[in-house]
């Protein structure tokens, strides 16, 4: 059993485009404060921030919950928002379901919920119409950034 | 290549981190969409962008990259400079365009991190 060493939970407001970001710049600043290595912690703020910008331009909002074992690091989205309605299209990149709006901000290209999974190691994506999306990531302290980045 | 070597090849202005112009660029990245640079696999490159809003900071911060090229002369606002003063990512703005900037820094060896 792997032992719980830090745990965090954020929240997360959906529309506020102006404080986005800010969840994962804290998450990268206590894996930095840390130690923990450069790769890992690059791809934990990925994760985060694609997580954190998906709520911000489709949920109401959300609640993400950062937790650092002795094993790995995981990084839970739960959001209360409309839902995805087809997960397999969801996961395409490039499927995007953004308005101008969104892609203005530099967001909404169809690379999101892909790169979340790209960057785990383990991933879950869980859905409800009209009532949110559970996005779930770990990331393995023993795990190699280039076996990831790459895939 | 070092940044400040970047900046004078494209006439650029440095918006902030003045300071760190010796930081030396062997990769970049070239979009306006933010996840296409976060989905890039190597690590401390450019960022070459259009988009001057505060994500552009954050993107670049959540991928380690040290510098952000602003291009078509766009500039970002103050907030965006603040916030890059203080990840301690050099911002430049040039008034060439994408195309041109990415083949002037291709032709002097700077290599594409996607």
């Amino acid at each position: 059993m792997a032992e719980e060493l830090l745990k965090r939970t954020f929240k997360v407001r959906g529309r506020d485009f102006d404080k986005a970001g800010e969840t994962s710049a804290e998450v990268k600043a206590i894996l930095k404060d840390i130690g923990i290595d450069p790769g890992i912690m690059r791809r934990a703020g990925v994760v985060t921030f694609e997580a954190e910008m998906n709520v911000v331009m489709y949920a109401d909002r959300a609640t993400v919950t950062f937790i650092l074992t002795d094993e790995d690091i995981s990084i839970e989205v739960a959001d209360q928002g409309p839902g995805i309605p087809d997960l397999e299209l969801a996961m395409q990149e490039g499927y995007s379901t953004a308005s101008d709006e969104m892609r203005e901000m530099g967001f909404g290209f169809g690379m999101g919920l892909p790169n979340i999974k790209k960057n785990s190691d383990t991933f879950i994506l869980e859905s409800e119409v009209g009532k949110g999306t559970r996005v779930f990531s770990a990331i393995r302290l023993d795990s190699s950034d280039a076996a990831h980045a790459r895939i | 290549m070092k940044l400040s070597e970047i900046r004078d090849l494209l006439q650029g202005t440095v918006l902030t981190g003045g300071d760190h112009l010796n930081i030396e660029v062997e990769t970049a990245a070239a979009s306006d969409g933010m996840s296409e640079v976060l989905a890039s696999p190597l690590l401390g490159s450019l960022l070459i962008t259009g988009l001057t809003n505060i994500q552009s900071v954050r993107t670049a911060d959540v991928a380690d990259i040290s510098a952000i090229l602003y291009v078509r002369g766009k500039r970002p606002n103050e907030r965006t400079i603040q916030l890059a003063r203080e990840k301690k990512i050099v911002l430049i703005a040039t008034a060439l365009g994408m195309f041109d900037t990415c083949g002037i820094l291709r032709n002097h060896g700077i290599k594409g991190a996607t």
